[in-house]
């Protein structure tokens, strides 16, 4: 009988899952730790596009999943769901981010230094077959001593601190309105600022990447100088129910900042526009640097007024969720045979009309 | 399988119900209008009737039972993984029987047998907003709403009506709520439409993805769009019948029998088809 | 005295923040403030328009007369001032300071406009039906014979064959566009036409059958016709009386012959002659 895929589907399901598990099972030693620990760029990307922090629950979905990121992903944030909502952190500031790398692209030298830390950026990319039969731990030991890994403790300023008094970045007001959420709130347009950073927080890097680099390439206006990238340790703090002006230390978390400058028009009373820079942020959780540079460019972007995709609010901002992107293409493997019976009688019903 | 030690009655955490069903009342204070809710993720795709399981998850209580269909059929894969989910879940009853179910969460369909006003027919609905086919943004589609600026929905279908004699829309046609909100009833196919109209039972609307959440309550006017001098045409499943319980005027699945090559039909609600075969009375007749 | 059909008050339609100085009256740099760089589009402008008359809008580009178009469409917010309608609230509402739903009634039922751009006044991909008919199913019609059957009658006012209807203006020539545009104007029997130089950029040919097009819709639907060109050609051939402005000021007025034939202020003087 035709459409049997359809019907028992009970069954079937079973013994799909069944397959599953023989598909996803260690056929070699590989545990959670092994993937926190070796794959920790890759974790590092599950909850940023998850928007949840836990190197352990990603490495754990990963393990599940057969390294789908967006399998991961989806885990993560279903699991999220289930968890009350018990506090909302304190704002944190990234001035005191215990650093382990720390650049800028504006300028030669900056105080506190340029601090390359661990990067892919000046590696040969070869395959290096040495890796094949590779002992563990070996270069963690060799490496004791440098940066901050070492625990030495590296704090400074930004950048933009410093051109800020110098008045050359456009002077905004400190905004500390009640952030957005963007979880528990359907988003509307215009989106506030904080709605917008959450979204692209949260974006699948694949997508962030293609708008900032459509913006770059000439869809857009938006070609940024990194003032700074860096990338450490904050720490995150809850306020202590019994005492408001009190707060209480809950953990550190790795996340990568980048602010980037793009040049700006102010309107004045004057004869002429004050000319200046503005910015464009990204704050990404884990060692996240080109989603972070492209959501500052996504952010700087939307600033402009224009008809290219990466200025339009509505698509940038509501296009990007990796759930919803991979769960309304993949729904299109269910069945839609009552639609199509339908649309297939308005394509009959035309044909007789001829 | 989900281990009940690490997961709450029904999944979703009690904060996250509560904020849903605040959403749920709303949408039935203002028949039609789309809420916006705080959809949260679950362990089933987004677009996979997120939205329909988030308004069952949360108004579902230990004594309910429930039914799941998808096109009209409970076996479908979709509506068997749903009903695993929530069973896994909950605990509660599940049938197949839509006069035993106290819930119905459907894609696609509206069950033959008329609901009671004891019953809530939840719906998973894609693309809720019925104006995106004239209007891409949602800044202006929720503008059109507050004005209830309709002309541009009356225009597509004036332009079928130009171009093709016909009006080419098929399922997800748009109704007229209580002549107010201009709403998508889910892509349910025409046949259906009529259903929603002054019926016993509320219908919910879920769509995740989106965001959004909608009802029609008992007793509700409910029209679908047409011009006064063109009658509104369902599907025409005129002279054909299921071919296993015989039934007519209902809503068919067109099949192609495998020996003989023919076309052949069956009723698309299954459990309305199996019924008729146990030769089963229903309390409310159709 | 006649009311008037349209009466526009002070109007002043602006963009910028305004400084001290442009409000109390100091002097522009053409339309613009210099130290704010507020621009006056519009400024203080009082215009009377009376039943069945073409009145003329003459004036260089930004002169302000297609800002005064759009205000009165409300596809511009006015800054200041009034306008009344003799057709609406008894002649004494403003229709600046109406809800919505109200401009929506006046744009739909009392006004017309035909836009410069097609663009701008049709949809570009519908059919030429559908676009007339989007302003009947504004004003409420729901019966598809009756609409079908008006715009059967309108496409034969602007002389567009019927067998063209289901075609979409994008594959017509900028002639028939405005055609369309005119006859979607006209749908609901409006008491005004608003004309925002609607032959600018047509062959002369086309031009001179889009002008003799309007002057036998003003005869045959005894409409008022406002109709805004900087070519005195199309306002001496159609207009009773004209208005010339300049940097957003009306700064003369009367019967058209009178102006074009004697012009008191310099500017328009100097309009008149470089034409001759």
């Amino acid at each position: 009988m035709a459409y049997v895929a359809v019907s028992g589907g009970k069954e079937a399901i079973e013994q799909s899952l069944k397959l599953l598990e023989i598909f996803r099972e260690s056929r070699e030693d590989i545990t959670v730790s092994g993937i926190k620990e070796n794959m920790g760029l890759l974790v590092d990307k599950i909850m940023s596009e998850a928007g949840f922090y836990s190197p352990e629950y990603a490495a754990l979905a990963l393990k599940q999943c057969e390294g789908s990121v967006e399998e991961a992903v989806f885990l993560l944030r279903a699991y999220r769901s289930t968890l009350p909502r018990n506090y909302y952190s304190c704002p944190a500031d990234t001035r005191d981010m215990r650093l382990i790398r720390r650049i800028s692209a504006a300028f030669k030298d900056i105080p506190g230094g340029q601090i390359l830390g661990p990067t892919y950026d000046y590696s040969h990319r070869l395959l290096d077959f040495s890796l094949m039969e590779e002992e563990t731990g070996e270069k963690a030991e060799e490496g004791e001593g440098v940066g901050s890994e070492s625990g030495e403790d590296i704090r400074c300023g930004r950048v933009t601190d410093i051109l800020r008094e110098e008045h050359v970045l456009e002077e905004v007001e400190e905004d500390n309105t009640e952030p957005f959420d963007v979880t528990s709130n359907l988003l509307t347009f215009p989106a506030p600022r904080s709605a917008r950073l959450q979204t692209f927080a949260r974006s699948d890097a694949g997508f962030l990447g293609g708008v900032a680099y459509s913006s770059m390439r000439g869809y857009g206006a938006v070609h940024p100088t990194v003032s700074e990238l860096r990338c450490g340790y904050i720490e995150i703090d809850v306020p202590y129910i019994l005492d408001e002006e009190e707060s209480l230390c809950i953990g550190e978390i790795l996340v990568t900042e980048v602010e980037a400058l793009v040049p700006s028009h102010t309107e004045t009373d004057e004869e002429f526009d004050k000319m200046s820079l503005s910015g464009g942020y990204g704050l990404i959780f884990g060692r996240n640097e080109n989603k972070a540079i492209a959501m500052s460019i996504a952010d700087a972007s939307l600033e402009t007024k224009g008809d290219t995709p990466s200025q339009d609010e509505e698509f940038v901002l509501t296009h990007g969720d990796c759930l919803e992107m991979s769960g309304f293409i993949s729904h299109l493997k269910l069945p839609h045979y009552v639609t199509f019976q339908s649309k297939l009688d308005r394509v009959r019903a035309k044909e007789e009309g001829k | 399988m989900i281990d009940a030690r690490h997961y709450n009655f029904a999944f979703l955490d009690e904060g996250s119900k509560r904020e849903i069903r605040r959403s749920i009342l709303k949408a039935v204070a203002i028949p039609g209008y789309q809420v916006p809710f705080g959809s949260r993720e679950l362990p089933i795709g987004r677009g996979w009737g997120t939205g329909g399981i988030q308004i069952t998850l949360s108004i579902i209580g230990r004594e309910d039972v429930l039914k799941v269909i998808d096109q009209g059929s409970d076996e479908s894969v979709n509506a068997v993984n749903i009903k695993k989910l929530v069973e896994e879940c909950t605990d509660v009853a599940i049938t197949s029987d839509s006069e035993e179910a106290s819930i119905i969460q459907s894609r696609h369909r509206i069950p033959e047998i008329p609901m009671r006003n004891d019953q809530i027919l939840v719906l998973q609905v894609p693309t809720p907003e019925p104006l995106r086919i004239v209007e891409t943004k949602e800044s202006v589609t929720k503008q059109m709403h507050a004005e209830a600026e309709y002309s541009p929905m009356w225009l597509s279908l004036f332009e079928d009506l130009t171009q093709y004699g016909e009006i080419s829309v098929s399922s997800e046609y748009p109704v007229m709520v209580e002549g107010r909100y201009v709403m998508n009833p889910s892509p349910i196919p025409r046949y259906d439409n009529k259903k929603l109209s002054d019926s016993e039972t509320l219908y919910l609307f879920g769509a995740g993805r989106e965001k959004k959440i909608y009802a029609i309550p008992p007793h509700t006017d409910v029209v679908s769009m047409c011009f006064d001098d063109i009658p509104f045409q369902a599907e025409d499943f005129e002279g054909k019948h299921c071919r296993l319980c015989q039934a007519t005027g209902v809503y068919l699945d067109e099949l192609i029998d495998e020996k003989t090559g023919e076309k052949v039909y069956e009723c698309s609600d299954t459990g309305f088809c199996r019924g008729r075969r146990e030769q089963k009375t229903w309390k409310h007749q159709c | 005295m006649e009311t008037p059909v349209l009466r526009i008050d002070h109007l002043t339609v602006r963009y910028g923040k305004t400084c001290d100085y442009c409000r109390n009256g100091g002097e522009l740099h053409k339309n613009t403030c210099p130290r704010c760089k507020t621009v006056w589009a519009c400024n203080d402008m009082n215009v009377k328009l009376y039943e069945g008359e073409i009145l003329g809008i003459v004036g260089e580009s930004g002169s302000g007369k297609s800002t005064l178009m759009k205000s009165l469409f409300f596809d511009f917010d006015v800054t200041e001032g009034s306008g009344f309608l003799r057709d609406f609230g008894g002649g004494e509402a403003d229709i600046f300071a109406q809800s919505l739903q109200q401009k929506k009634y006046i744009k739909n039922h009392l006004m017309g406009m035909v836009y410069q751009n097609p663009m701008l006044g049709l949809r570009m991909d519908y059919s030429s039906a559908g676009n007339i008919a989007e302003k009947l199913i504004a004003a409420g019609q729901r019966s598809f014979s009756g609409m079908n059957e008006r715009v059967e009658e309108l496409l034969d006012a602007v002389e567009i064959l019927q067998s063209r209807k289901k075609e979409p203006p994008k594959n017509f020539s900028g002639g028939m566009q405005q055609r369309v545009q005119i006859s979607k104007a006209l749908a609901n029997n409006p008491a005004i036409l608003l004309l925002d130089e609607v032959t600018t950029g047509l062959d002369l040919s086309v031009q001179a059958k889009v002008l003799e097009l309007i002057r036998e819709i003003r005869q045959r639907f005894h409409i008022s016709i406002m109709l805004v060109s900087h070519d005195l050609a199309v306002i001496r051939m159609l207009a009773d009386r004209t208005i010339v402005m300049l940097d957003g000021k009306i700064i003369e007025q009367g019967l058209t012959d009178q102006i074009l034939d004697d012009p008191q202020q310099p500017y328009t003087q100097q309009l008149v002659h470089s034409l001759l």
